[in-house]
């Protein structure tokens, strides 16, 4: 027998290596007497069929529960991904959502009344948590509420014949990437905002840029170095006083969830991560939603439509003629709204104040035990949901996070933000226990004593090791060849 | 109740280490007259309390799982095996796959997705997803005006409203135009493409149902230098033609069809398919395969300086979480049916449709407005307002009859059949109707 | 670090050399050893016609994505094609092989308003 050419050791075979002609899995239901180029045009039919993956379901239950072992979630191990929110995702809610599967966004809205009904009161319980006047739920992620927010700015700043002149939008150099990212796509210019010597936004370089010229400041609070704003009041009259918009990225909201609004500190728009902050689970990058929450100058802006209550029912309202129009179809990730929806009801406000609290206290902890084991904090006060920390001078944020791999947890996020060099940001929100943050930190003075040696060639046993990016980005192979 | 793990003698000890007295005192940070309000929520509820109310409010519910309902989504069979394959815990709980050792498992689900989506569209390169199918137009019609460098797109009124809307808001945001190619006899009509058009969107099966040769579209628009993007059915790929074959420089779709719930709209996810050469200018993420130090194969994010947490401002788009789970599920369903299988569902839902055209346009006074040939959707003109006779079905509890918007014409009504259809649902619907109608 | 002393150079790390009545323009030895590995070279079109300063050009690693300026103005003439498959050229050879683009100057005596060898180098060890 002649063995098989093989470039590259392959230990996972892809589900078309496993494929075999005119075997077959799931069967539809029996398929009536058809002849399809009668019905649909020959000219119209593919000459060939796809080539799917031929499997028999055992086979294609061992592939993916193969594939989920060599997968890293929370539920396996802590996951400390600073700004990403990782925390327990209730198994009851997707008990929850399984409630809610077989309604059509179409079916008429009397035969949807328990939907409807759900996500009106979301929209009211958003609201208050955050302080705001309305929210819609129509945003399908974080970056999506950004661009819906920012675009209600715009459309207000055009109502009042403003537009014209305003077309800046400012955001701390400490921002999150999708934050000018999003401003761009809105069609606006950006100026970066320098932060002080004690991580917050620079005030009097804030000052210099703001004008009538600027539409908008964008700011995440607590910020990226998970530091409280504590200007934020000064930085919110400055901004209005010129007639600016003060928009809040909700991305870091889980520190002060319910403890503090941004309505009450002077945001006009808040939009929320419901998969960071309300248990939506990341699902390896989404589906996510991203509500948003506006005072009421702005609700006119609201995508449409807007779930409304009218006596004893409840409806879809389009009638709302300033209305930035759609931002997706249907009415939003109504999944992840049940999800939310079932979070808030379980904590209420006790639930929810004590959640942020503890959040904090996590992270001042582990803060407090990194300390200990030779890891330097820029900016150290007490911190809010996350810290910024760095390595021992002279070892390499790369290659602790390979070291933790091997250790079996999912590291911190890695080289952000920009302004702190080798940055390390740790999140490790209220539902890990004392002992998990113990033991990670201890694992994180280990890996030092291990060395540097050892740490350059972390991973080992992990179901890859360090792989070559170069090969993916010079010449990408980004499907499989048939 | 909520999920924090802190007993007294662990809030003790922390609070000691970290120099506060009490937990209000971790936010001294913050304006102390804010902090702690008092909110208007509900009382906490306990898991089983909460379940409860779920299903009351649930219950204010009709379930839509053997509906006629069209227009983007529809009711096809999710099999068992879909749902606890994909939101298996080591998926369903992880982040984006940013650290590819631990991470495989999902980045090799995505390469495969990517060769399926590549696959079912004759193009070359997909990316990982998309929020939903109107956000993967909006999409690629933002990346075909990157790479053409123009200002201007026309779109086939035969793309679903909703999806133009969406289109308008994102082309609005940049100030680019947007004109649109009216439908003669139910399908695009011939136009002429000026220099200035950066994009052609035309959609196959159209918002009516039908299906449409799109060739010549796309031969205009390449004519005239610009772009041509096919919003396409993702199960009718099963069948038709690839979007691929006939000019389509990117195909976007809503994945749906392909093992994902309704979900009373969300979430499902958005593919996207383009060119070799506009690989670059994707939004949204992408993974290559490579090898480890070991010289293992093995699976990474790729092309990475595209998105906004490297390229911020100058971000191919805004786009970071986006549908993984729900393009997983999309995976699963397509290689637990295979390609047999999903001719199947595709063959059985189209002669469902037919046979359900037949039965309905016998009916006094309805007229079938979607030209032939159409795929599993069609659209009717009834003798009566739309809206009223889809609650007087639901009031015989059937799902049917979507009320088409008025640009399309007066009294038009959209209807679907599936896979899910028996001959005694097809019946069920007609005599509903006949009633409704008498 | 090699600084070439024939060479013209930017704050923006650019290097412009005059090719006969053109100029032709790459990123300096510092700018690949910062940028690590090139795997992607985003050309002008020729017949682009650029002021300087402006954004012309990206350079991406795996990493990163760097706008490349025009160091002077004028109208693009030529881009070095071999950049397309050998995106590798700017780290083995940026001063020769991994040249990016030839501009026609407008400004006659503009390349003289680059900063000379000895300049840019204090000027990169001050960083």
């Amino acid at each position: 027998m002649i063995a098989e050419k093989k470039e590259v050791n392959v230990e996972s075979p892809l589900i078309f290596e496993r494929s075999v002609p005119g075997r077959r899995g799931v069967r539809p239901p029996a398929v009536l007497e058809a002849d399809l180029s009668a019905l649909l045009g020959a000219e119209n039919l593919r000459p060939e069929p796809p080539k799917l993956p031929e499997v028999d379901e055992l086979t294609l239950v061992r592939h993916y529960t193969g594939l989920s072992r060599r997968q890293l979630g929370i539920d396996v191990a802590f996951y400390p991904l600073g700004s990403c929110t990782m925390k327990y995702n209730p198994k009851v809610h997707e008990a929850a959502v399984a409630l809610f599967a077989d309604l059509h966004p179409y079916q008429a809205p009397e035969t949807a009344q328990g939907a409807l009904q759900l996500m009106y009161e979301l929209q009211r319980d958003l609201s208050e948590i955050t302080g705001m006047d309305a929210t819609t739920l129509q945003p399908a992620a974080g970056a999506h509420g950004e661009l819906t927010g920012i675009l209600m700015i715009r459309a207000y700043h055009d109502s009042r014949g403003e537009h014209a002149g305003r077309r800046l939008v400012l955001v701390p150099d400490s921002a999150h990437g999708s934050n000018p990212a999003t401003a761009s796509m809105a069609g606006y210019a950006l100026k970066e905002i320098p932060s002080g010597p004690d991580g917050e936004v620079d005030l009097e370089a804030l000052k210099r840029e703001l004008g009538p010229h600027v539409a908008a400041i964008m700011l995440t609070n607590p910020n990226t170095l998970g530091l409280f704003e504590r200007r934020i009041r000064e930085i919110a009259e400055a901004a209005h006083a010129v007639g600016a918009q003060m928009y809040y990225d909700g991305a870091n909201l889980n520190a002060i969830m319910g403890v503090a609004r941004p309505g009450d500190m002077g945001f006009d728009v808040v939009h929320l991560n419901l998969h960071k902050t309300f248990t939506v689970p990341h699902g390896g990058g989404g589906p996510g939603s991203g509500p948003v929450g506006v005072k009421k100058h702005l609700e006119p802006f609201l995508p449409s439509p807007q779930v409304v209550q009218r006596g004893e029912t409840y409806a879809l309202d389009y009638n709302r003629p300033q209305s930035i129009g759609r931002v997706k179809s249907f009415y939003g990730n109504f999944g992840a709204l049940v999800r939310a929806y079932a979070y808030i009801r379980m904590l209420g406000q006790e639930g929810i104040q004590k959640s942020a609290a503890l959040a904090v206290l996590n992270a001042n902890y582990l803060k407090e035990l990194l300390k200990e084991q030779g890891y330097r904090v820029p900016f150290d006060r007490i911190c809010m949901h996350e810290f910024v920390a760095q390595p021992p001078e002279g070892f390499k944020t790369l290659d602790i996070a390979k070291g933790l791999l091997e250790m079996g947890f999912h590291p911190p996020t890695v080289y952000f933000p920009l302004i702190v060099k080798e940055a390390l940001m740790v999140e490790p929100t209220e539902t890990e226990t004392k002992e998990t943050l113990e033991t990670f930190a201890a694992a994180m003075g280990e890996i030092l004593q291990k060395g540097k040696e050892w740490l350059e060639g972390a991973p080992y046993t992990t179901p890859v090791r360090r792989l070559d990016e170069l090969q993916a980005n010079r010449k990408p192979k980004l499907r499989w060849n048939l | 109740m909520d999920y924090t793990p802190h007993t007294p003698q662990d809030l003790e000890a922390m609070l000691a280490k970290v120099g506060a007295k009490d937990l209000r005192d971790l936010f001294h940070d913050l304006p102390q007259d804010l902090i702690f309000p008092e909110l208007d929520l509900p009382e906490p509820l306990t898991e089983a309390e909460m379940m409860r109310s779920l299903r009351e409010l649930a219950a204010k519910n009709a379930s839509a799982a053997t509906s006629f309902l069209g227009g983007g989504l529809r009711a096809h069979y999710v099999p068992a095996a879909v749902v606890p394959l994909a939101a298996r815990a080591e998926f369903i709980s992880a982040y984006t796959p940013y650290q590819p050792e631990v991470s495989q498992g999902l980045l090799q689900a995505i390469f495969e997705y990517q060769t399926m989506i590549s696959e079912l569209t004759g193009l070359p390169v997909s990316n990982a997803s998309l929020y939903d199918g109107s956000t993967a137009l909006a999409e690629g019609v933002l990346l075909a005006l990157r790479e053409t460098g123009r200002n201007k797109v026309l779109v086939s009124q035969g793309v679903h409203p909703e999806y133009r809307e969406v289109l308008k808001t994102y082309l609005d945001a940049i100030g680019a135009e947007l004109e649109e190619i009216g439908l003669r006899d139910g399908k695009a009509s011939s136009v002429q493409v000026s220099a200035d058009v950066g994009v052609v969107v035309g959609a196959n099966p159209n918002f009516l149902g039908a299906i449409e040769n799109l060739a010549p579209l796309a031969d205009a628009a390449h004519a005239a230098g610009a772009l041509f993007v096919a919003v396409v059915d993702a199960l009718s790929l099963a069948v038709l033609k690839t979007p691929g074959s006939y000019g389509a420089d990117i195909a976007v779709g809503e994945g749906q069809p392909l093992g994902n719930a309704m979900a009373f709209g969300g979430p499902q996810f958005g593919f996207m398919a383009v060119r070799e050469n506009l690989v670059r200018q994707l939004p949204g993420r992408l993974v290559a395969e490579t090898s480890d130090v070991d010289g293992k194969r093995g699976y990474i994010l790729t092309l990475q300086a595209r998105e906004q947490y490297i390229r911020r401002g100058k971000a191919k788009s805004n786009v970071t979480t986006n549908a993984q789970l729900t393009a997983l599920m999309g995976a699963v369903y397509l290689a637990a049916l295979g390609p047999q299988g999903l001719e199947e569902v595709a063959t059985r839902s189209v002669v469902n449709a037919h046979e359900l055209a037949k039965r309905l346009t016998a009916i006094p006074g309805v007229r079938q407005v979607t030209p032939e040939p159409y795929f599993c959707e069609f659209v009717l003109e009834l003798p009566k307002n739309p809206v009223q006779v889809r609650s007087e079905l639901a009031g015989r509890g059937i799902h049917a009859a979507v009320p088409v918007p008025a640009e399309y014409g007066e009294n038009l009504a959209l209807f679907a059949a599936t896979e899910v259809h028996t001959k005694k649902d097809l019946a069920g619907l007609e005599a509903a109707l006949l009633e409704v109608l008498a | 670090m090699d600084y070439p002393e024939t060479l013209r150079y930017s704050k923006s790390h650019e290097w412009a050399r005059q090719d006969g009545d053109m100029i032709a323009v790459g990123i300096t030895d510092y700018a690949q050893d910062q940028l690590g590995d090139v795997v992607f070279v985003e050309l002008p079109s020729v017949g682009k016609t650029v002021a300087a300063g402006n954004s012309i050009a990206v350079v991406e690693s795996v990493k990163t994505a760097s706008d490349i300026y025009a160091p002077v103005a004028g109208e693009v003439v030529e881009v070095n094609a071999a950049l397309a498959d050998k995106p590798e050229l700017l780290n083995s050879s940026p001063f020769e092989d991994g040249w990016m683009f030839k501009i026609r100057p407008s400004q006659p005596g503009e390349l003289d308003t680059l900063m000379s060898a000895a300049a840019y180098r204090q000027f990169v060890e001050s960083q």
